[in-house]
């Protein structure tokens, strides 16, 4: 059996999965896990002997290609209506290759950890056959070659996130964050289902592949108006501003699903989106400034509402904002290879951070107020060990893995002319460090501010749980190092070239600058290193440290003299620059106003107008009905009147 | 042949009116069929009327001839009349036609 024929298993597998699960699961009740763990596992193997056959370029040439390599299978023809043709088909370029690496691994060891996490919940079925759907859609998501498939796959994600947040769904703020996330995506969602319509609309195909290589043929309005509706889509998913706020809220669902869907999967969809369409974006480089303004935007509103949150879920959830808006200003700038690299090592560094963080909520009982935490570093040692894998990777400190797709994604802003996001992004970097490290200090180091009775229950999580910690330590520590080495001609760069290079001709057309170590990039590297190094000591110095001979108390009082300084800051930062209060007035209250008042009219006037025409009907019946008594003679001198009146006017009038 | 056509047309008149009268005023339905009776000899008698003060010597024989078959039909029509009159009776139990009032329901 060739390797090109197993590439539907990668949707089909999930799917069975879910649908065996979905019916005899609940009877399996305990034991529910093993079907749609031993799915992904095989899963994660076709998806992993694809990647190395794709990327090392043992695969044949995608057709019409004449560097990519890959495979290119059409499924079956879903609808054939005349000119309306969509084919249900996969492509496994280098892209998707990488994608898969990031959505199975963690897949895999995600569902691996809820054996544990899950462990003691009455749902402990439907949340395997939900995580099982997920991945469905996700591998249908990076797998499809048709925009309307990927569509589809688009709504099926967002269904399973819905389905997820609001997994207790007993739970109000549960039920609401879900239905939040689901409105707030559908916004986005429009953007995308526009664009889409639009492409068919100018383009009569919707064939992926198609579109890109035909896109030239488009006037630059149309082009930059399909690229802004892309990135609608692209926005919602991941999360962007101003359609951030129900990232933070998915928190209530189950934490290994903030992990996989609201970390390291789903909302990597919106940069995926772009990346896949990237020639679009190429055309249209003016959209393209919009990408970089609403990332990097968001990257600093994000980071500054992390410093502080207290939950330490939120914390993360600002935290994953931010540094998605790192990848957009990075596909802003025309740093395509960069963007996907950081969507890869932040997958796995975040997804270790999320499944660190559900260890030690599990650890002090299901309390996620960093304030009722402290000092967990000697009860917890493996989750604390890698979670400071984690907080060191993404404050951007070498050799790990967020040092190299960060900095490159700040290198080449500030290469490429884009001076803002660079300066933006630098600060960002700063942040970064240093909320990460306030999250650190506040969990690990100190004293248990908790109760006591807690503080002696305290323990290590199941192996079941502390595996996958380990294991995804594991590329946080040299993944960064793997894809970004040698420096200027890094692995990921020659992997994704294929995909990119055309876009990347069209949109830069001078040659782009070399890469100099000891020059200008290596005063970059320098810059953001130190940059981080503050961040994260101002961090320390703050809310303490205890790393081996690094120790330092926390200093409570030093806080609230600083954030009293800054009173304003402070409270926007805590209130989550009250965009949750903005969207309640816009949309609730002036919204709700404006909507009653069309109800009103629909009401009144519409439903009005329809009404009085039914009733005077009606009533015009009932007053006629009296005519009809039912007696001969009254029907007899009707007729002899008429009669009498006829002859009358006849005899009066035909004179 | 005496008299004037005038005569014979206020005398039809006359019965036509009493016919209608009958028919309108008149509660029981076999004095309402007598009514009709009334108001259809009222006409036979203008039609014969017309033929006989006619100018043209034939228009007499068909005058008669139309009164003759309105006769007929009068006849076949008092017949079904009636029988439908006796139907009713022997369902609702009266002759009065005001008590016949099962269309207004």
């Amino acid at each position: 059996m060739s390797l090109e024929s197993l590439i539907p298993a990668l949707v089909v597998l999930p799917i069975l999965g879910f649908a065996v699960t979905a019916l005899i699961g609940r009877r399996l009740d305990k034991q529910a896990h093993w079907i749609p763990v031993l799915t992904i596992f095989a899963v994660w193997v076709i998806a992993m002997a694809l990647v190395v056959d794709v990327l090392s370029g043992t695969a044949p040439l995608l057709p019409g290609s004449e560097e990519s390599h890959g495979y290119a299978v059409t499924w079956f023809t879903w609808i054939p209506a005349g000119a309306f043709h969509v084919d249900v088909g996969f492509v496994v370029d280098s892209l998707t290759a990488c994608l898969l690496i990031v959505v199975t691994t963690i897949g895999l060891l995600v569902h691996v950890y809820s054996i544990g996490y899950m462990s003691h919940d009455a749902g402990y079925w439907r949340f395997f056959a939900y995580l099982n759907l997920f991945m469905f859609s996700m591998l249908l998501l990076v797998l499809a070659s048709n925009f309307l498939v990927v569509f589809v796959a688009w709504e099926l994600v967002g269904l399973c996130s819905y389905l997820l947040i609001g997994f207790w769904y007993r739970k109000r703020s549960a039920a609401l964050a879900a239905k939040k996330a689901f409105i707030v995506n559908r916004v986005g969602d429009i953007g995308f289902a526009l664009g889409i319509m639009l492409i068919f609309v100018s383009l009569g195909t919707l064939d992926i592949r198609e579109v890109i290589e035909r896109i030239g043929e488009l006037d630059g309005t149309t082009i930059m108006v399909i690229s802004l509706l892309i990135f609608a889509g692209a926005m919602g998913k991941s999360a962007q501003f101003p359609l951030h706020v129900w990232l933070p809220d998915a928190m209530e669902g189950p934490t290994p699903v903030s992990a996989l869907i609201h970390a390291a999967t789903m909302v990597n969809a919106g940069i995926y989106l772009i990346a896949r369409s990237n020639p679009i974006f190429a055309h249209a480089p003016s959209a393209l400034v919009v990408v970089a303004a609403v990332g990097i935007f968001t990257a600093i509103l994000a980071a500054s509402i992390a410093m502080t949150q207290t939950d330490i879920k939120r914390v993360l959830a600002y935290s994953t904002l931010s540094q998605l808006g790192y990848m957009f200003a990075a596909f802003g700038v025309g740093a395509w290879t960069a963007a996907i690299f950081h969507l890869m090592t932040h997958g796995f560094f975040k997804g270790l951070l999320f499944l660190g963080s559900g260890s030690v909520i599990h650890a002090v009982h299901e309390e996620q107020d960093m304030r009722n935490m402290g000092g967990l570093s000697s009860k917890i040692k493996i989750t604390y060990w890698t979670m400071l894998i984690g907080s060191l990777a993404i404050s951007g400190i070498p050799p790990l893995a967020a040092f190299f797709s960060k900095d490159e994604i700040l290198g080449e802003a500030y290469k490429f002319g884009f001076l803002w996001v660079w300066a933006v992004g630098f600060v960002v970097a700063g942040m970064t460090a240093f909320y990460m490290f306030r999250l650190m200090g506040l969990t690990f180091w100190g004293t248990f501010r908790g109760p006591k009775a807690i503080w002696d229950k305290i323990h290590e999580s199941s192996p079941v749980m502390t595996i996958p910690l380990i294991v995804l330590a594991i590329p946080t520590l040299f993944l960064g190092a793997y894809l970004g080495l040698p420096l200027g001609a890094s692995r990921i760069a020659e992997w994704l070239e294929p995909v990119f290079a055309e876009g990347l001709h069209v949109l830069h057309t001078e040659a782009e600058p070399s890469y100099e170590l000891f020059g200008l990039d290596g005063v970059l590297i320098l810059a953001s290193v130190t940059i981080a190094a503050v961040g994260m000591v101002i961090g320390w110095r703050l809310f303490g440290v205890g790393i081996g001979p690094i120790r330092m108390p926390s200093r409570p009082e030093r806080v609230r003299e600083l954030s009293a300084r800054v009173p304003f800051l402070y409270r926007a930062s805590l209130n989550k620059w009250w965009f949750d209060d903005l969207n309640h007035v816009l949309f609730i209250v002036i919204g709700g106003r404006i909507a009653a008042a069309f109800w009103w009219f629909d009401r009144e006037v519409v439903d009005g107008t329809v009404n009085a025409v039914g009733a005077s009907t009606v009533d015009a019946g009932r007053g006629l009905r009296q005519v009809q008594t039912g007696r001969v003679q009254n029907y007899a001198l009707g007729i002899a009147i008429g009669l009498i009146v006829m002859a009358g006017s006849y005899l009066l009038l035909a004179r | 042949m005496s008299g004037s056509l005038d005569a014979y047309l206020i005398l039809a008149g006359l019965l036509f009116a009493i016919g209608s009268f009958g028919f309108l005023a008149r509660r029981n339905a076999i004095s309402m069929l007598m009514s009709i009776e009334l108001m259809l000899n009222a006409v036979n008698l203008s039609i014969v009327a017309f033929g006989a003060f006619g100018t043209d010597a034939a228009m007499a024989a068909q005058g008669s001839v139309v009164a003759l078959m309105v006769i007929a039909v009068a006849a076949a029509e008092a017949t079904v009349g009636l029988a439908i009159v006796i139907a009713i009776y022997r369902n609702k139990r009266t002759p009065l036609v005001d008590e016949y009032d099962a269309m207004s329901q």
